[in-house]
């Protein structure tokens, strides 16, 4: 689904999960950044919530840091929107997947505990976002 | 100022679980480094200390005017340098451009990290902080990068999962004959594949440990070399490139972009092509990454870093030595300190002095590299003097 809204105007990390940027350019990137490729300008942004993907490439991680599950399935995905790719990096619902698969997101309140690790838990480190799941 | 720079002196701590804190490390490379090169510390007047995360590790920071107080240097101009895990590459070409531009005639580099007191957990959420929130968020570790990375790789191209695991017994191997290395051990390549999963495919022995030390140089015009020394090393390139802070906005996760560029220029510099370098130290961080490097580098076309490491080619008696003082991986990866002592085990080799490990070599390259690729500095060192 395409939205014409004018970009976000703060960092790209307080944008909603899975809404991309659209760039003067045509590129789409999720996250977004202030600026595009080559310089360009945002000019619209994309949700890609309700897209489905393909697996890049995918891991279990058995060595998780503070506050984070364990194991971790993390995958790089792939969606097709308007004519371009735009790969995201999420975590998956289960290891049971192959590169190639469709999976589709699955929002979850908190990725992983907040104020755990590192970041402070009402820093500005978003908590939320989406997993990805097979399409059976 | 076109007068080449050159090395005099070279040092490195013992690697490994060490009681000393960051700025006793710092010292202890930094002291050895001048005596190592007979130069006072009043001769000083750069000082550059290169340290990833002195303030998360043990909250202590100042750490480049701490090292310039405990050594004497005083009022030498002194810098903390931080490119996260690249950071001591990034040491050097600051430490390069300080004497390139005239600017000083005797610079200090001493790269170091503590580390070996916090958790595994908790150092690698320090690492993994360098991530973007919209990555962090994910739990993604450095470690999970790697696995992504080497499972495209093995599947893109046909390549054996067991020539990950070579990389890992070559640099253990090459380690044993390093007294400085964190492990000085050998495995076998049954000991890495069934070693525990920490980012499937990958395994315990495909990752470098958790590490404390540091290393140093002295840098210096080669004018000013010559009055110190009849043998040392003359820095021909030295550069640095960046990639995406996102890791998954490259277009081929397996291309390392800058490694490609850092090493364009760094060998335009020098006048030479990966076809001339001898020797070669490469930030295997984790043994996917010494493939992609290879390939980045142009010692290996795409997707074929693997055959060479499966030939034989990059073993201390093979055509390239990659990582003879054993790596990150067997040597450690103190993070501020690895950049430096990629350069330490070059400089070793170019003037004759690395004891067992010695190779044949006129000229080698340093790669090191930030977050998974983000940052990477190329360094090109050969012999000057009588070493040449």
């Amino acid at each position: 689904m395409s939205d014409d809204r004018a970009p976000p105007a703060t960092a790209s990390w307080d944008q909603e999960p899975l809404v991309a940027t659209r760039y003067e350019s045509g590129a789409i990137a999720c996250p977004g950044h202030p600026l595009g490729p080559e310089g360009t300008q945002p000019v619209g942004t994309v949700d890609l919530a309700e897209h489905t993907a393909q697996v890049v490439t995918w891991t279990t991680s058995t060595a998780t840091p503070p506050g984070v599950r364990e194991p971790n399935h993390l995958a790089i995905v792939e969606f097709e929107v308007e004519g371009r790719s735009v790969r995201v990096l999420g975590q998956l619902t289960t290891g049971e997947v192959e590169t190639g698969d469709e999976v589709r997101p699955i929002y979850v309140e908190e990725l992983r505990e907040p104020g755990v690790g590192i970041k402070d838990a009402d820093g500005p480190q978003a908590w939320d976002g989406y997993r990805f799941e097979p399409v059976e | 100022m076109d007068e080449p720079v050159a090395v005099i002196g070279a040092s490195m701590t013992q690697f490994g679980q060490r009681e000393a804190w960051i700025q006793e490390l710092l010292a202890e490379a930094g002291a050895a480094c001048l005596e190592d090169a007979g130069v006072p510390p009043a001769d000083v007047e750069h000082v550059y200390a290169a340290n990833m995360a002195s303030g998360e590790f043990e909250g202590q920071g100042g750490v480049m005017n701490a090292l310039a107080h405990d050594l004497g240097l005083l009022p030498a101009y002194s810098q903390r340098v931080d490119q996260t895990s690249s950071s001591g590459g990034a040491g050097i070409y600051a430490a390069w451009q300080s004497v390139a531009s005239g600017a000083s005639e005797m610079t200090l580099l001493v790269g170091g990290e503590k580390m070996t007191h916090r958790t595994t957990g908790e150092a690698t959420d320090v690492i993994a902080s360098i991530t973007h929130p919209a990555e962090y968020k994910h739990g993604v570790t450095l470690p999970s990068f790697a696995g992504m990375t080497a499972r495209h790789y093995l599947e893109t191209h046909d390549a054996p999962r067991e020539s990950l695991a070579k990389v890992a017994v070559k640099n253990h191997q090459h380690g044993v004959d390093n007294p400085n290395a964190q492990f000085q051990k050998e495995v076998d390549e049954a000991t890495v594949l069934e070693s525990p999963i920490v980012a499937d495919p990958l395994r315990l022995y495909d990752f470098c440990p958790i590490t404390d030390g540091s290393a140093a140089l002295l840098l210096c015009p080669e004018s000013v070399a010559r009055e110190y020394t009849e043998e040392y090393a003359v820095i021909s390139g030295v550069a640095g490139a960046t990639d995406t802070h996102v890791v998954h906005q490259r277009e081929d996760p397996t291309r390392m972009g800058g490694v490609i560029e850092s090493s364009d220029r760094a060998y335009e510099m020098a006048g030479i092509g990966p076809e001339d370098v001898d020797v070669a130290e490469l930030h295997d961080m984790f043994t996917i990454l010494e493939f992609l490097q290879m390939e980045g580098l142009g010692f290996a076309e795409a997707g074929e870093a693997w055959q060479h490491v499966e030939a034989g080619r990059t073993e201390r008696d093979g055509e390239l030595p990659i990582n003879t003082s054993g790596g990150l991986k067997s040597k450690g990866h103190p993070l501020g300190a690895s950049g430096v002592a990629q350069a330490v085990e070059l400089y070793e080799q170019l003037v004759g002095e690395a004891g067992p490990r010695q190779v044949e070599a006129d000229v080698g390259l340093a790669c090191n590299v930030g977050g998974f690729g983000n940052c990477v500095i190329t360094t090109i060192l050969e012999s000057g003097g009588e070493a040449a």
